[in-house]
C-alpha cells in the first residue's frame, strides 16, 4: 500500500475503508471484499452541487442505492445576527440568505414585521408596486440561474451563457435602482428604502423588449433537443403525495399538476388585482420543472409590464408609511463624495429643528419598537414558499426571526428523487430542485 | 436575578408577574435602560421597569373558521383536553398543545376531513429564558390546501427536559425542521429516526439559537476608537 497519508487502508467497524486521491485505483485490493458498493462523497465543493452541497451517495456501478444530503457548509448565523439589529437592520442580513432571490427573503421578512406592527394596510400603492415589480423580476433572474446553471450540469454551456447574460440585464436593473446588484435592503419595514430613479420606467421597458426577444432562445435551444429531453425527462421523478409529504413548494410541486401559488392562493401586496396564470405541468419530472420555471418568467413579463403602467400612473406619490415613528427619516442621494443622505434633509436637522434631529438619531440608532407577539408571512418565491416566523417581546430588535426557506425544505427531496436512479441524473435532480446554499443554510 | 427590583420601592417580580397573570401573559420582566444597572447609573434609566408580555389566551369565540378548526380539534380521539391555550393575533391563530399528545393531534389535523392539514410548513423554536418552566417553545406553522387555511402549534418544554414528541411520522418533512431545532435549541424530539446537528458541525457544543449562548464577535479598531462587538454594544430591548 502507498506511503500517502491520504491514501490509505484502515479498519473500521463497518469493515474495510478505502481512501484513493484520484489516479492510484489500481492500488486498491477488494478481493476479500462481498459486493462493491462505493459510499462516495459529492461536494461539498463540486461544480455541480450549486455551492457547498455535500451528498452522499452509495453506489453500485452507475446505479445510486443510497443518497443524502450534508449541509450547514454555508451556515452563517444570519438569525442569531439580526436578534442584535434593530428590525430595520434585519433586511441587511436577510437579503444574504439566498443570494439569488433577495428580494424574496426580504419580502417575507419585512412583511412579518408589518404585520406584527399592524400596519399592513398602510403601505402606500406606489410601494406594493415597487415591491411585485422587484418580485417578479427577481423571479425571471432566479429561474434563468436555475435553468443556466442546470444546462451547464448537464454540458449545455449555450444554455448558461445566455442565462447568466439575460440575468445580467435585470441585475443591471436592481442596481440601477437598489444601487446594488445584490444583497439590496431595499425592501424596509414600512415600504421601499428610495423612489425610483429618473429614467427608471423607459429602462424597465426596453429591459422588458428585450427579454421578449431573449426569452425564446431557451425554448428554441432545449425544449425540442433530443439529448436535452433524454437527460430531462423521466429523471428525478416525484409525484403530489411524495411532494406533500416532503413539504416542497414551488415549480416542483406545480410540475405534479397542483395549481399552488401563494400569489392567487393567499394573494399579498395586490397580487390580486394583477392579471396573470399559474402554470401547471402534469409531468412531475425534471423536464416538467423546466418548462415551468420557463413559462412563468413570461408571466412574470405580464406583471412587470402591469407594473410599469402603474409606475406612471403613481408617479410622485410616497413609497414609505406616512407614520414617522416607524418611517426611515431620511432620503438617499447621490454626491460627489459617494451616496449619502440627501443635502436638504441634512440641512434640516442640523439648521432648522432640533426636534428633527433627535428623532432622526433616535429611530436610527435605537429603532422603532414592535409589539409583542409572533407573525408568520409566506410569500411565493421562485422556489416556493418562503416564510418568515417573526417573534417580538416588544423591543427595538427580533426576538426571534426564523425563515422558512424553500431551498432548505426543498432538498430534502434529492433522496427521494435520485435513489435507484443513475449517478449522472443526482446532477439533473438537484439542478431541477434550484438549490441555493446560502439560503439552505442560513 | 433577585426577586426585588432594583430600587426597592416597587412590587417584587413576583407579584409584578401574579397581578398580571390574570389576562396578561408576562414572559419576563427588564430592568433599567442601555444595558445600566447598579449605582453607578446616574441618569435615572435605571430605575425604569418594564414586563414583556405576549399576547394573551382567546376566549371562544375566536371568530371565523377558527372556532370550527379548535371544535374539529378536540374532537379527535383523545385530544378532549390537548389545547392549553388559544391565542389570537394579527389575524392568525396558535394552538398551544400539551407536548404528550402532539403526535396525535399532528394525525388528527391532518387526516379529518374538516381539518386537513396536509402541508407542515415549517418547525422553529424559539427560546424565552423568563417563561419559567416552558424555556423552550416548538413552533409549528400548518397549512391546509385544501380549505386555504394556516395556523400555528406552539408546544413547550422546560430546560431541564427539554423533550417533545416527534411529528416526522405524521409529516415526513419534520425530519430536517426538527433536526434544526435539535441543533440550535436543543429540543429533543423523541421518536425522530436520526436526530443529529444539521447546520453546525457534529462535534459543536451547545445550541447556538439560545438566549444564553453568546453571539461572539470581536472589537473592530478605526482610528484609534474600538466598536465593540455587537452583543456587547449599548441594548435599547
Amino acid at each position: 500500500m502507498s506511503a500517502d497519508p491520504y491514501a490509505d487502508t484502515s479498519e473500521s467497524t463497518s469493515g474495510q475503508v478505502f481512501n484513493v486521491t484520484g489516479g492510484d485505483w489500481d492500488t486498491i485490493s477488494t478481493d476479500s471484499l462481498e459486493g462493491d458498493r462505493l459510499v462516495i462523497n459529492m461536494g461539498p465543493q463540486h461544480p455541480s452541487t450549486h455551492g457547498v452541497l455535500r451528498l452522499i451517495l452509495e453506489i453500485d456501478g452507475e446505479t445510486v442505492h443510497d443518497a443524502r444530503a450534508g449541509i450547514g457548509y454555508l451556515h452563517t448565523g444570519i438569525e442569531k445576527n439580526m436578534e442584535f439589529r434593530t428590525w430595520t437592520q434585519g433586511v441587511t442580513f436577510c437579503t444574504r440568505m439566498d443570494y439569488v432571490a433577495p428580494f424574496s427573503n426580504e419580502a417575507a421578512y419585512v412583511g412579518a414585521v408589518e404585520r406584527l406592527l399592524g400596519i399592513e394596510d398602510q403601505i402606500t400603492e406606489r410601494a406594493q408596486v415597487i415591491r411585485v415589480l422587484m418580485l417578479e423580476l427577481n423571479r425571471i433572474s432566479s429561474h434563468l440561474v436555475a435553468i443556466a446553471t442546470g444546462g451547464m450540469e448537464i454540458g449545455a454551456l449555450t444554455v448558461m451563457t445566455c442565462g447568466f447574460r439575460d440575468r445580467e440585464e435585470i441585475l443591471k436593473a436592481f442596481e440601477l435602482i437598489t444601487g446594488l446588484r445584490m444583497n439590496h435592503a431595499y425592501f424596509r419595514p414600512g415600504g421601499v428604502s428610495q423612489d425610483l430613479p429618473d429614467g427608471t420606467v423607459g429602462h424597465l421597458r426596453d429591459l422588458v423588449a428585450l427579454l421578449k426577444k431573449r426569452l425564446p432562445e431557451y425554448a428554441a435551444l432545449c425544449n425540442a433537443n433530443p439529448i436535452f429531453k433524454g437527460r430531462l425527462k423521466q429523471v428525478g421523478r416525484l409525484d403530489l403525495a411524495g411532494v406533500l409529504a416532503l413539504g416542497i413548494t414551488g415549480p416542483i410541486l406545480r410540475s405534479t399538476g397542483l395549481d399552488w401559488d401563494l400569489r392567487v392562493k393567499q394573494p399579498y401586496w395586490g397580487y390580486d388585482t394583477y392579471d396573470f396564470d399559474v402554470i401547471t405541468r402534469d409531468e412531475p419530472d425534471a423536464y416538467g420543472r423546466f418548462m415551468i420555471r420557463q413559462l412563468e418568467m413570461w408571466e412574470s413579463l405580464r406583471i412587470v409590464e402591469q407594473c410599469i403602467d402603474r409606475l406612471e400612473s403613481t408617479q410622485g406619490q410616497p413609497v414609505m408609511i406616512a407614520d414617522r415613528k416607524i418611517a426611515w427619516p431620511a432620503q438617499l442621494s447621490v454626491g460627489s463624495d459617494g451616496q449619502g443622505n440627501s443635502p436638504e434633509h441634512i440641512a434640516h436637522i442640523m439648521g432648522e429643528s432640533m426636534e428633527a434631529l433627535i428623532h432622526h438619531f433616535k429611530l436610527v440608532t435605537e429603532g422603532f419598537r414592535v409589539p409583542a407577539g409572533q407573525a408568520y408571512f409566506a410569500i411565493e418565491s421562485p422556489k416556493g414558499e418562503i416564510a418568515c416566523h417573526a417573534v417580538s417581546d416588544g423591543g427595538t430588535r427580533p426576538f426571534r426571526a426564523h425563515f422558512r426557506d424553500p431551498s432548505f425544505v426543498n432538498l430534502q427531496g434529492v433522496s427521494a428523487m435520485s435513489e435507484g436512479g443513475m449517478l449522472s441524473d443526482v446532477i439533473v435532480a438537484v439542478a431541477s430542485i434550484d438549490p441555493v446554499m446560502g439560503g439552505v443554510d442560513r | 436575578m433577585s426577586d426585588e427590583t432594583q430600587d426597592g420601592s416597587h412590587e417584587t417580580r413576583a407579584e409584578l408577574k401574579k397581578s398580571d397573570a390574570v389576562e396578561l401573559e408576562v414572559v419576563e420582566v427588564r430592568e433599567g435602560a442601555f444595558g445600566v444597572h447598579g449605582t453607578g447609573d446616574t441618569s435615572g434609566f435605571g430605575g425604569l421597569r418594564r414586563p414583556v408580555v405576549m399576547p394573551g389566551a382567546a376566549t371562544p369565540p375566536y371568530g371565523g373558521w377558527f372556532d370550527e378548526v379548535a371544535e374539529r380539534l378536540t374532537a379527535g380521539e383523545g385530544l378532549a383536553d390537548a389545547i392549553e391555550k388559544v391565542v389570537v393575533h394579527r389575524g392568525e391563530i396558535t394552538f398551544f398543545i400539551r407536548r404528550e399528545v402532539l403526535r396525535q393531534a399532528a394525525q388528527h389535523l391532518r387526516d379529518d376531513a374538516g381539518l386537513r392539514f396536509e402541508l407542515l410548513s415549517g418547525v422553529s423554536g424559539v427560546h424565552y429564558p423568563g417563561d419559567t418552566g416552558r424555556e423552550l417553545h416548538a413552533v409549528y406553522h400548518l397549512l391546509s390546501m385544501t380549505h386555504n387555511r394556516r395556523i400555528r402549534l406552539e408546544v413547550t418544554c422546560p430546560e431541564e427536559d427539554p423533550q417533545v414528541p416527534s411529528v416526522m411520522g405524521v409529516y415526513p418533512t419534520a425530519d430536517w425542521h426538527e433536526r434544526e431545532t435539535w441543533d440550535m435549541f436543543g429540543i429533543r424530539f423523541e421518536g425522530h429516526t436520526h436526530l443529529t446537528r444539521i447546520l453546525m458541525p457534529d462535534d459543536w457544543p451547545g445550541h447556538p439559537q439560545r438566549k444564553d449562548y453568546p453571539l461572539g464577535g470581536i472589537d473592530v479598531e478605526f482610528k484609534g476608537g474600538f466598536i465593540p462587538a455587537p452583543d456587547n454594544r449599548r441594548s435599547y430591548s
